[in-house]
């Protein structure tokens, strides 16, 4: 036995230095694990980047309070009594005398987006100074902050990208009123980019609404600040909201649509594979083929029939494995970092996000392109195992 | 029928190879039908618009609702045949996993402005008309949720209703048919006057309206009409045809239909190169019997022809199957995913470009081989060996 594990390395070692004999076919293979990786990367880099882009909006200190019953920010509404109520609940950090929240208007706009030349639900928040407290990963990086009680607006960088009539200093119309954009900010690469922003109040008024708002972020006291602001909201029958954490409010907001190309991708990946599998398989009978006076050679001088199989499938799955790092290396090139913005139907507005090739998901397709080598060489080692030395010595 | 008779023995020589190339070909076929019909699902819409249908919705956004007065401003337009309106209920049942689309809607109207599309059966119209909190829903819900006529379905909803309560009561008074294949049927509708009686907030607005023009040549002069009728109000409108509604709406999904043809460019590729390889491979062996061919007599044209019939036997039956394949799968899966992605089938244009590309994916992989049959010299090939 160790004998053979001995012959395992000398014949793959010569098996792969015969690969150059056999280039035509080896690169078919190479090449097929290349697209199929490369395709299943692609399509779950989408599902990561949009995943991660909601994700980063999200604080672990920060809570969302919205009205009972409300799936997303625009479905829900909050007077400005009960506003006021909410943020002298427990649990809600403070500033000096003053709880740190931050009411918010939330509505959608029609903006022209640029791939498309047609318009879509961009989102509009109308927030009062209390916003930039509770984000605090937000920075204005171009123009100023919009001065209160006037129609300016500030945009995120990644909406600004991808629609039109956003740069600073753009006059904008929404209906009939006309809007300014002051300035830009980023939220390192979270869901808050994909939204423009301007004073609630003004937001108020060209929107009908009163002074009600919709829903209302608060900073929250200490790891204990959800448990108690959730006990101050239970304890009073008449209050008909509820509080989450951001980071959960985000993560649930973000779940259909990652399913949806999950189970779009997984699919198209599998079926590929096989197409692929049946590829390394042709290309491994015809190494196996053409190497028929080789083997039986191996066979006649003593090494086993054994070691001939695992090399012939140490073949396989190196040739699989050279692909699917060439397609994980293109569709890196290519797709990471690409933007694009597509509407979540769960708050029915635009988000902007990249597609993310990570570490995680090249891993994944290496090992996707392993199970290939490994189907595909499994039949052809068997072959190669089993020829019948004396006649393969005899064929031309 | 004499060549197909070579072509097929041929074929028959080395069967795990042939199958093998045959199995890809399938895969890529049966890929290329679930993509293509994917991505046209999401243009449906567009496709089953009707050609007589405007949509008005507020000028900022789709959200934004308009005042209930619009509706009858409209109606005194000349070239407007029936307008109605809808409104956005935006609720799930138990869980909010359970979203479905639920419309407020005044039922005569809205079944006689969608005559085309949907159905509902006389009787049910009138119980339903006589019960306030009356719902008729499509198939696709009766599926998911197996709820029949009759049925209590509380809905929590986003509009609280006066003391404050956002679970609104409903009750299934009947079951819609949908009259064109494709047509959404995860839509619940319900009585505006009650909707809009009960609610807390938004009282006498309306969603967005949908109007049916007298002439449908008439479409665009009407839609300039009305969006004149409240030009420089608070509340401007935007009307479009239904189609470029529903297209507009769809290309808010990124671009699905691009990103589908990128992965169907690369599986094409790759499976046209996994086949074509195969098949190239399989002549280049066979060089001396081609030229055996030649020396009997068969002429240069046949010999060629007999190597593309065999590319495009193969890709045909692979192909096909492919299709047949796809067809089975979509169809399968249109029953599951109607709540969730409704107008889920294999359009006729869909099979036909499949048909077509079996063609050119069989003379495409062939055509070197063929070429290479057309050109060979009988006296290098038999000594080629």
């Amino acid at each position: 036995m160790s004998n053979s594990f001995l012959q395992i390395p000398i014949i793959s070692w010569m098996n792969i230095r015969n690969i150059p004999q056999r280039l035509g076919t080896s690169s078919v293979a190479v090449f097929g694990v290349a697209c199929v990786v490369g395709v299943f990367i692609g399509v779950l880099s989408m599902a990561t980047g949009f995943q991660r882009t909601m994700l980063k909006g999200g604080a672990e200190d920060v809570a969302i309070i919205m009205r009972s019953g409300a799936t997303s920010e625009m479905a829900s509404g909050l007077g400005y009594a009960q506003a006021q109520e909410i943020s002298h609940l427990p649990g809600i950090a403070r500033n000096g005398d003053e709880p740190i929240s931050s009411p918010e208007l939330y509505v959608v706009v029609d903006v022209t987006k640029r791939t498309t030349n047609s318009s879509a639900n961009v989102p509009l928040r109308g927030v009062l100074s209390g916003a930039f407290t509770v984000r605090k990963n937000l920075k204005i990086v171009e123009g100023r902050e919009f001065t209160p009680g006037t129609n300016e607006l500030v945009v995120g960088r990644a909406v600004q990208r991808q629609f039109a009539q956003l740069n600073v200093g753009d006059k904008i119309k929404f209906g009939s009123t006309q809007w300014t954009v002051v300035g830009a900010f980023e939220a390192e690469g979270g869901l808050a980019e994909s939204e423009l922003w301007c004073d609630a109040k003004v937001l108020q008024e060209v929107y009908r609404r009163g002074n009600s708002f919709q829903t209302i972020r608060v900073k929250l006291d200490g790891k204990e600040g959800l448990a108690k602001l959730k006990e101050g909201i239970a304890s009073n029958p008449t209050y008909n909201f509820s509080a989450q954490l951001e980071s959960e409010y985000l993560a649930e907001q973000s779940k259909p649509l990652t399913a949806f190309i999950k189970t779009i991708g997984w699919p198209i990946a599998i079926l590929m594979a096989i197409g692929a599998i049946f590829g390394a398989i042709n290309t491994m009978y015809t190494s196996v083929s053409t190497r028929t006076r080789e083997i039986a050679t191996l066979r006649a001088i003593g090494f086993g029939s054994l070691p001939v199989a695992i090399s012939t499938l140490i073949e396989s799955i190196l040739l699989s494995v050279i692909g699917g790092v060439i397609g994980a290396i293109v569709v890196y090139l290519l797709f990471n970092g690409y933007t694009v913005s597509t509407l979540n139907f769960s708050s029915f507005s635009q988000v902007v996000f990249d597609f993310a090739v990570t570490k995680d998901l090249i891993i994944q397709g290496i090992w996707f392109a392993v199970i290939i080598g490994f189907i595909g060489g499994f039949f052809p080692a068997i072959r190669a195992a089993r020829l019948p030395i004396a006649t393969a010595l005899r064929e031309v | 029928m004499y060549y197909l008779y070579f072509i097929m023995k041929n074929l028959g020589r080395k069967k795990v190879r042939t199958i093998l190339t045959c199995l890809s070909i399938v895969i890529a076929f049966l890929l290329f039908g679930m993509l293509r019909t994917l991505g046209s699902a999401f243009d449906q819409g567009a496709e089953l618009a009707g050609e007589d249908r405007l949509v008005t919705i507020n000028r900022i956004t789709l959200i934004q609702p308009l005042p209930y007065n619009y509706l009858a401003k409209v109606k005194t337009l000349d070239g407007v045949a029936i307008a109605t309106q809808a409104n956005w209920f935006g609720g799930y049942f138990q869980e909010q996993k359970n979203q479905f689309p639920q419309f407020a809607i005044e039922a005569e109207d809205y079944f006689s402005i969608y005559a085309d599309m949907y159905a509902l059966p006389e009787e049910q119209m009138k119980s339903w008309k006589s019960n306030r909190i009356g719902v008729v829903i499509g198939k696709a819900l009766v599926d998911k949720y197996k709820w029949k006529i009759g049925d209590r379905v509380p809905l929590i909803g986003m509009f609280p209703q006066q003391d404050g309560k956002t679970t609104w009561e409903f009750e299934v008074s009947g079951i819609y048919e949908a009259k064109t294949k494709g047509a959404d049927t995860s839509t619940m509708l319900m009585h505006y006057s009650y909707f809009d009686e009960a609610r807390q907030f938004g009282k006498g607005t309306l969603g967005w309206m949908v109007i049916k023009v007298k002439d449908k040549n008439q479409s665009e002069s009407v839609a300039k009409q009305v969006d004149a009728l409240f030009v420089n109000s608070p509340a401007e409108t935007k009307t479009s045809s239904e189609k470029d509604f529903t297209k507009s709406f769809a290309k808010q999904f990124a671009d699905i239909g691009f990103i589908t043809s990128i992965i169907l460019a690369a599986v094409f590729f790759t499976m046209l190169l996994v086949a074509g390889n195969t098949m190239a491979q399989s002549f280049r062996e066979r060089i001396p019997e081609l030229a055996v061919l030649k020396t009997l007599g068969f002429s240069d044209a046949t010999v060629m022809w007999l190597v593309l019939g065999e590319a495009i036997f193969l890709s045909v039956v692979g192909g096909v199957i492919g299709l047949l394949f796809a067809q089975i799968i979509v169809t399968g899966a249109a029953e599951s995913l109607a709540a969730t992605l409704p107008g889920l089938m294999m359009t006729s244009q869909v099979l036909l470009q499949g048909v077509l590309l079996i063609v050119i994916f069989g003379i495409v992989t062939g055509a070197i081989p063929a070429i290479q049959g057309l050109r060979l010299q009988i006296v290098t090939a038999l000594r080629r060996r």
